[in-house]
């Protein structure tokens, strides 16, 4: 062992640089790898805020409150020892970000505004103004472009991960992975590896997230055996501005500031919102969990919004949507506190929400699920690392809003100093580790696709890919359209070997690198799509009509997804839950206690 | 073809070493189509107007809502961002290229890593003791989290780079973006305890002096932010710096 460890980071979002940042600070050295420049990571789309209890308000707020918060919000099913410790993690992580600049909202007397956030009663959530994922990942990275100016920190910006090298006693001594610009694979030696590379929107063709979603390395990592759990939890946000090529997120900043949801109480209500009267108009939220109000979880605000258009039948003018209200918060509030998604309302829908209400309805915007880490953030396969949206340990069946940024970073601050742990006491490598025949297998499976010469076009097959899994497998599930959508996904991945490129360049060949990502998708798809049929329950974001209630008996338990080849249906193990300080019991936003 | 459709132009180039051609393709109109969602109808049927097979278009993008700052582009003529491009306020045929002041990738890829290396000549960062638990930072008023924010909504685009005329090889100018953040450093409580390094950076040639007052910058930002006020600001202080030094040294 080298008297540095050297350490991989794959992800250059909350998760990856705070790692990064641990890493460097404790001596370590780091390759840092990410598909984009880091400063352009998914994190940048992050709104609302970031939740910790530093009890500024009065409030009585505690870490143990944000924890009890965390684990009902997330209908038991988070292990509780990780959750607890990131609420309690919380107030410094805050104090840190504030350090390092990020320009966080203030009160009168200069301390941190906090503001409100769905499923709590508390004004827990710092935030600056509406963009505060882009003030905190820009805080991170100009850490770690200090420490890359003092030689500590090498990125590889423009490089898709690949696959792990793992040796023959099944220890990871590297990676693997691919210039997008010269195509070029290349195996780099590390002691271990962290993958903090998000979420897996693309998988549902239209979501909140970025185009680097795709959940390709969280695949590829799987394959190679390490455990992927929960990835049937996929939390559909309910507000987000419709488009034709993402679904635009709507902050729930919009309604923690004091925004109302509602629909016309007619279906064909032609009328101009501002001029429907109070008694036209149907607060559903605010009438059915009157002690929440718009402030419930996600997925009890998402559930609720299908209900109104499709059990109801209402929405806008015959579409299904419905109309999230602030006009009447007075402007100087509103471009102090949510400037930044106002003014991608403007931009994309070209009206004014400050005048008028916004049309929103639920969309795909985050996974719960990920790979499977143990309490240091290792997943079963050793100095294979994991953190942030790329792993499930902090938000059980669904998710609080602003606590994603948390666990990001708390997630990555984990990560670093038990990867640098293990390095120090992990046996030399025997010699190359793995690496050169890992590069021929990835080598191979370039040339496999290049050369296909069949008829499919993958942009199309992942079209169809989102339409089918939107449609089955996000707010309401069935059995039969699980099944029936995991036999399409087979479809789909014969179609996929008879592709046939229409760029086989060796130069910034993006349709390969999508088409190589698009493999790794299919076989996630399976995974949440087969674990959402295993799970005869509804839980959190999993909501089955035909299994309405929790079953703590047989599911309060975390699902464990295991590759068992290219072709085979993915092998399903299940793990008890820890839930030493907190009892379950049920979860009932709209009781009136 | 569709009833109603839309007339595309892009300039392609396979490689910097390379010709560039122009292709024209015309495609299905559908409504609430930006130019993100154009070159991604390309790539799901890669064909010409006139019918040719060709390649998907090589482009920048991710977040699709102008907040990770990939997807800027020339379209029509204008620096602009293509997510938030919309088809339907654009006159046809939209033509589309790559910027036009950083080394060509492929296609509309361009290489903008020279904003990267000039935030760390200005040392755009708080010089942490460390990210162990230190205790709450000092207090600020709100107003100087007023000043301060806008500048700290820099999505690093580049595209005030792309519009200054002072920006080329000749001058080695660093460009608005970077005189921005190292005046948003300078004004953080803790950040400012590098005010004078940064202020040097800024100072001779390539530095802000290099800013000819043609005010684009501040026009094609696309969020908008207070550029000119902060080479102005910036301005006086390296010249106040200078001045220091020169009656210190």
């Amino acid at each position: 062992m080298a008297a540095a460890p050297k350490i991989i980071v794959v992800g250059g979002g909350l998760a990856g640089l705070a790692a990064v940042i641990k890493i460097a600070e404790a001596g370590g050295t780091v390759d840092l790898f990410s598909v984009v420049p880091v400063k352009r990571s998914h994190s940048v789309c992050a709104q609302g805020g970031i939740n910790a209890a530093k009890n500024l308000k009065g409030e009585g707020d505690t870490t143990a409150k944000h924890f009890d918060d965390t684990i009902y919000g997330g209908d038991f099913l988070a292990n509780q020892t990780p959750v607890k410790a990131m609420c309690e993690a919380g107030p410094a992580i805050i104090d840190l970000l504030d350090r390092m600049g990020v320009p966080f909202n203030r009160t009168p007397e200069g301390l941190l505004d906090f503001r409100r956030f769905g499923g709590t009663l508390y004004h827990r959530t710092a935030f600056a103004g509406a963009t505060t994922g882009q003030q905190l990942l820009y805080a991170l990275d100009e850490q770690v472009r200090r420490y890359e100016s003092e030689g500590k920190v090498k990125k590889y910006e423009g490089w898709e991960f690949l696959s792990a090298v793992i040796d023959n006693q099944g220890v990871c001594r590297g990676i693997t992975a691919m210039d997008l610009r010269s195509m070029e694979v290349r195996a780099f030696a590390a002691d271990a590896i962290i993958l903090a590379t998000g979420g897996n929107g693309a998988i549902f063709g239209k979501s909140t997230n970025s185009v680097v979603c795709t959940g390709s390395a969280n695949s590829a990592i799987y394959q190679q055996g390490a455990y992927y759990a929960n990835g049937e939890f996929i939390q559909v946000h309910p507000t987000c501005i419709p488009g034709e090529d993402k679904l635009r997120l709507m902050s729930e900043s919009a309604r923690g500031e004091g925004g109302r949801v509602w629909v016309p109480r007619e279906l064909n209500d032609k009328r101009d919102p501002t001029t429907i009267p109070e008694s036209d108009r149907w607060y559903f939220l605010e009438e059915w969990y009157p002690k929440y109000g718009n402030l419930v979880p996600r997925d009890v605000a998402t559930r609720a919004i299908h209900k109104v258009v499709y059990e109801h039948h209402l929405g806008i003018d015959g579409q299904p949507m419905v109309y999230l209200d602030l006009t009447h918060i007075d402007r100087a509030t509103l471009d102090r506190k949510l400037e930044g998604i106002l003014e991608i309302y403007e931009k994309f829908v070209g009206d004014d929400p400050r005048v008028t209400p916004m049309k929103i309805f639920p969309g795909m915007h985050y996974t719960m699920g990920g790979l499977w880490v143990d309490f240091n953030q290792m997943t079963n396969i050793p100095g294979v690392f994991a953190a942030g949206e790329a792993e499930y340990q902090y938000h059980g069946a669904n998710r609080l809003g602003a606590n994603s940024l948390l666990s990001c970073i708390h997630g990555g601050f984990i990560s670093g100093p038990n990867a640098i742990r293990y390095a120090k006491s992990l046996p030399a490598v025997e010699g190359d580790g793995g690496a050169a025949a890992e590069v021929a297998r990835q080598n191979e499976l370039n040339r496999r696709l290049l050369s296909a010469t069949g008829t499919e076009n993958p942009f199309r097959i992942w079209r169809e890919l989102g339409e089918l899994m939107t449609k089955n497998v996000t707010v309401i599930r069935y059995n039969n359209n699980l099944m029936d959508t995991d036999q399409q996904i087979q479809k789909l991945q014969e179609r996929y070997w008879n592709i046939n490129l229409s760029d086989k360049s060796q130069w910034a060949n993006t349709s390969f690198a999508f088409a190589r990502q698009l493999g790794n998708m299919l076989q996630l798809a399976r995974v949440i799509t087969l674990g959402a049929l295993m799970r005869d329950e509804s839980r959190g974001a999993h909501y089955k009509p035909d299994f309405p209630d929790r079953n703590d008996e047989k599911f309060l338990k975390t699902t464990k997804a295991k590759f068992a080849g290219e072709q085979a249906a993915p092998q399903f193990e299940y793990e008890d839950v820890d839930t030493q300080f907190i009892t379950p019991r049920p979860r009932r936003y709209d009781a009136a206690a | 073809m569709a009833e109603r459709t839309v007339q595309v132009e892009i300039k392609r180039q396979a490689a910097p070493d390379k010709p560039a051609v122009w292709e024209k393709y015309e495609l299905a109109w559908r409504p609430g189509l930006n130019i993100t969602s154009v070159l991604m109808d390309i790539a799901m049927n890669p064909v010409t107007k006139d019918g040719k097979q060709t390649t998907a278009v090589a482009y920048d993008s991710n977040c699709l809502e102008e907040v990770c700052g990939s997807c800027s582009m020339v379209i029509n003529g204008k620096a602009r961002m293509a997510c938030s491009a919309l088809v339907d306020k654009l006159e046809q045929p939209i033509k589309i290229q790559p910027l036009t002041k950083f080394p060509i990738v492929r296609d509309l890829q361009v290489d903008r890593s020279v904003l990267f290396e000039n935030l760390k000549a200005v040392q755009a960062w708080v010089p942490l003791d460390g990210t162990y638990d230190l205790g709450a930072g000092p207090r600020q008023l709100p107003q100087l989290q007023e000043e301060r924010y806008p500048l700290s909504r820099c999505i690093s685009c580049c595209i005030c780079m792309e519009v200054c005329p002072q920006f080329n090889d000749e001058t080695g100018f660093v460009g608005a973006a970077t005189i921005a953040q190292a005046k948003l450093f300078n004004e953080d409580p803790l950040g400012k305890v590098l005010k004078e390094e940064r202020l040097r950076a800024l100072a001779g040639d390539g530095g802000v002096q290099e800013c000819g007052f043609a005010q684009n910058c501040v026009q094609a930002c696309p969020k908008q932010l207070p550029l000119t006020q902060a080479i102005s600001d910036m301005e006086r202080d390296v010249m106040v710096q200078q001045l220091k030094d020169f009656f210190t040294n």
